[in-house]
């Protein structure tokens, strides 16, 4: 048996949950805690120059690590700040602990120096919260944090912790709980055999099927089952943006993502067929578009962990609800010896979706002529060529976003780092540190706006303290892209305030900093400049590049349509 | 349609604010909310009534299952079940009206609780229309307060809502 304080509990309790990295800043309430890392050298502590950049930063290396990120702040502001990245994690299931000072118990309702309710304030963004009461409580709530934010349909868990509860003369008794149990938290471990059996038996009927496949795939951890089980139907699948990766882009079935921006094939194949087998996905209003006009032809097989999003928003006839990776396996097993009941319709099938995918051949985007402006899309499919496909990319929220999602390939789940759900701009330079600082030798790249990456741009200082050798591709169009094109096409190009005005020079601030900084302007520019960009993976580099400011992002459905109704182009509509 | 749902849920602080967040945050509609401890002290149930289609509460039932702090719930309007409301009402009693309201509450098997020169305090169980149609009843007369508890219920028969 040891005696612990509250605040040395915390500490070695990361310590013997496999904590490697947290991110957080420091502050009155959480001093204890501070301390009792300080006189420890397992768990590094990396100091961000925000509090929302650290959970941004946690949510990037639980993403691409599939373990929960782990974040400390302090009380009243220090938790405040961290919200919008509280929020971005639980808009897309990535599990994540935030350990929260509090002011001292007797303080709590007083409005005490620096005391908010963050209970409260985060309720609606959290899959649980803790408060702690006494500190022998601090062990068995730490693992059921961690337990709940890393098991069933993941997400954000807050632990608030009054400063009180740390006090380094009070000790108690500290023993590692290997296991905790919630009596009412039960996540299904597999789907009901007869509803599987029943999808299986659609799977190999139908005529025009196509897999829509979501993140919940990528946390099941179940993309090579995924895989396996396409493969064996020969079946086209899309997936969401939350499921790049899942299965393979470079492959001839994957018809690239869905959705308001998705792949002209990927939204036709949607809207015509005649069975949707949707894993691990929650029909987003992002994806289906008006619902009332969903893929009106179709029957639908909805698998996912939470009963709650299984006719959420799109009624399934086939409703599985279970873990993506045993439900996969299952369907497979059931497919051994069966055959697909009529392949001249699949077949007939992929000529349809061949020729949809032939209309739109070679007129995603036209390429800038010699001497005009760079278009974002060449930057990113450079980009692409530059890192062979094997990047981690984080994106912040926009045009840019987009056109890392269309253009960059990912063969590989888990590379492709965005926030899908709540489009958090700032997301993703913080998002690129985290990825970096738990995969060094590994490529990283922030693909970024000017305006995206201004919010939080002084985690440059937290990069230099700690390192974080990440790839800054800076699409700089002067202007907020996505605004402006929503401005362009709704409001007769009144663009009220996506303007950026007084842009810094990023190349002094960069620079400032001690990192390099390239800047581009012309195609034949780009190339070289890539190339020193990702010459040393190791420092970070800052490319900006001027792009077309008058680029728009296509296909874009149009509004209140179905999937098949879209902008293919600032002229053609499909 | 309109539903009571009982819910079992861990007697800590907060768990109620959770449930309550979880109706506006998902604009789920509450009519009435009732909740108090049970004989085990670590339970509390906790009785909404609301209304909405039926996905409306298939979505209620499985947001509310998905909380950390619910541990079981039943949806008591898909069997036979017993509802009822408690109500204290102070009503006017001065005069003629005076017998006629005693005639009326004893009509409505309801009791006098408290007595002063010019009002009766009435108290009156039983289910919301009963209640609804005390007070219309007692409209005309002067009705100068009204606290209801809010639906409570239980299954009938075998059925019980247990750990």
């Amino acid at each position: 048996m040891e005696l612990l304080s509250g605040a040395d509990m915390i500490a070695r309790f990361l310590q013997d949950e496999g904590v490697e990295y947290i991110y957080g800043y420091p502050g009155g309430a959480a001093l204890h805690i501070y301390d009792a890392l300080f006189r420890q050298d397992k768990v590094k502590h990396i100091l961000v120059r925000h509090e929302q950049a650290a959970t941004h930063a946690a949510d990037g290396y639980a993403r691409a690590s599939g373990k929960p990120g782990t974040v400390l702040v302090t009380s009243g502001p220090g938790a405040t700040n961290a919200v919008t990245g509280i929020a971005t994690a639980y808009m897309d299931s990535i599990p994540m602990v935030v350990l929260c000072g509090q002011v001292m118990s007797h303080l709590i309702g007083d409005d005490a120096f620096q005391e908010t309710d963050i209970i409260g304030v985060t309720r609606p963004i959290v899959k649980h919260s803790f408060s702690i009461r006494h500190p022998s409580e601090i062990p068995e709530v730490l693992k059921k944090a961690y337990y709940l934010a890393s098991t069933g349909r993941p997400g954000p868990v807050v632990v608030d912790i009054p400063k009180d509860m740390t006090t380094p003369t009070e000790r108690h008794e500290y023993v590692y709980p290997k296991k905790v149990k919630l009596r009412s938290y039960n996540p299904v471990a597999r789907g009901h055999t007869g509803q599987i059996k029943k999808a299986v038996e659609l799977m190999l009927k139908a005529r025009r099927p196509v897999f829509y496949t979501g993140g919940g795939v990528v946390t099941g951890r179940a993309c090579e089952g995924l895989t396996d089980l396409v493969k064996r139907l020969g079946h086209p699948i899309t997936t969401t943006l939350m499921g790049i990766g899942a299965f393979p882009q470079s492959d001839d079935q994957c018809l690239g993502w869905l959705g308001m921006h998705g792949s002209y094939e990927s939204n036709m194949a949607m809207h015509h067929a005649d069975l949707i087998i949707a894993i691990g996905a929650r029909f987003d209003d992002r994806v289906t578009n008006n619902t009332s006009k969903f893929c009106p032809t179709a029957k639908i097989i909805h698998v996912d962990i939470d009963p709650s999003s299984v006719s959420k928003t799109v009624r399934a006839d086939v409703p599985i609800v279970g873990p993506a990776q045993s439900v996969i396996n299952e369907m497979i097993s059931l497919l051994q010896g069966r055959e697909i009941a009529d392949p001249e319709a699949l077949n007939e099938w992929w000529q349809t979706i061949e020729g949809w995918r032939e209309e739109r051949r070679g007129k995603l985007y036209e390429p800038s002529k010699p001497g005009e402006p760079i278009k974002p899309q060449e930057v990113i499919e450079a980009v692409c060529r530059q890192t062979r496909g094997e990047a981690y990319v984080t994106t912040d929220v926009g045009q840019h976003q987009m056109f890392a999602a269309q253009y960059y390939k990912f063969d590989k789940p888990n590379r492709f780092i965005t926030s899908g759900g709540l489009g958090t701009m700032g997301f993703g330079f913080p998002a690129a540190m985290g990825i970096k600082q738990n995969f060094p030798d590994e490529q990283v790249v922030c693909v970024t706006g000017e305006g995206s990456f201004q919010m939080m741009m002084q985690e440059l200082s937290t990069c230099k303290q700690f390192g974080g050798g990440v790839k800054i591709i800076n699409l700089n169009n002067a202007s907020l892209g996505m605004v402006r094109q929503w401005q362009d096409l709704n409001y007769k190009s009144r663009h009220a305030h996506s303007y950026m005005e007084s842009l810094p020079n990023f190349q002094q601030l960069i620079e400032s900093y001690g990192f390099t900084a390239l800047r581009v302007e012309t195609m034949e520019e780009l190339e070289p400049a890539l190339e020193k960009t990702f010459a040393d993976k190791h420092e970070l580099v800052f490319l900006d590049v001027m792009v077309d400011p008058h680029e728009h992002v296509y296909p874009m459905q149009v509004p209140l349509g179905s999937m098949r109704d879209m902008l293919l182009s600032k002229t053609e509509r499909s | 349609m309109r539903h009571i749902i009982s819910i079992l849920m861990e007697n800590e602080p907060g768990a109620l604010s959770r449930v309550v967040g979880l109706f506006s945050q998902r604009n789920f509609n509450i009519e009435t909310l009732n909740v108090a401890p049970t004989e085990d002290e670590t339970l509390s149930r906790l009785t909404v009534t609301t209304v909405g289609d039926d996905r409306v509460i298939e979505q209620i039932t499985k947001h509310l299952n998905k909380l950390i702090d619910v541990v079981k719930l039943v949806d008591l309007t898909e069997g036979s079940h017993i509802e009822r409301e408690l109500m204290l009402v102070k009503v006017k009693a001065l005069g003629a009206a005076r017998d006629e309201v005693k005639r009326t509450v004893d009509i409505f098997r309801a009791q006098i609780v408290d007595v002063t020169p010019s009002l009766y305090t009435v108290q009156i169980t039983g289910d919301a229309d009963k209640l609804d149609a005390f007070l219309q009843a007692m409209a005309p007369v002067g009705i100068h307060e009204v606290a209801r508890t809010g639906v409570s219920g239980i299954a009938r028969g075998d059925k019980v809502l247990s750990l």
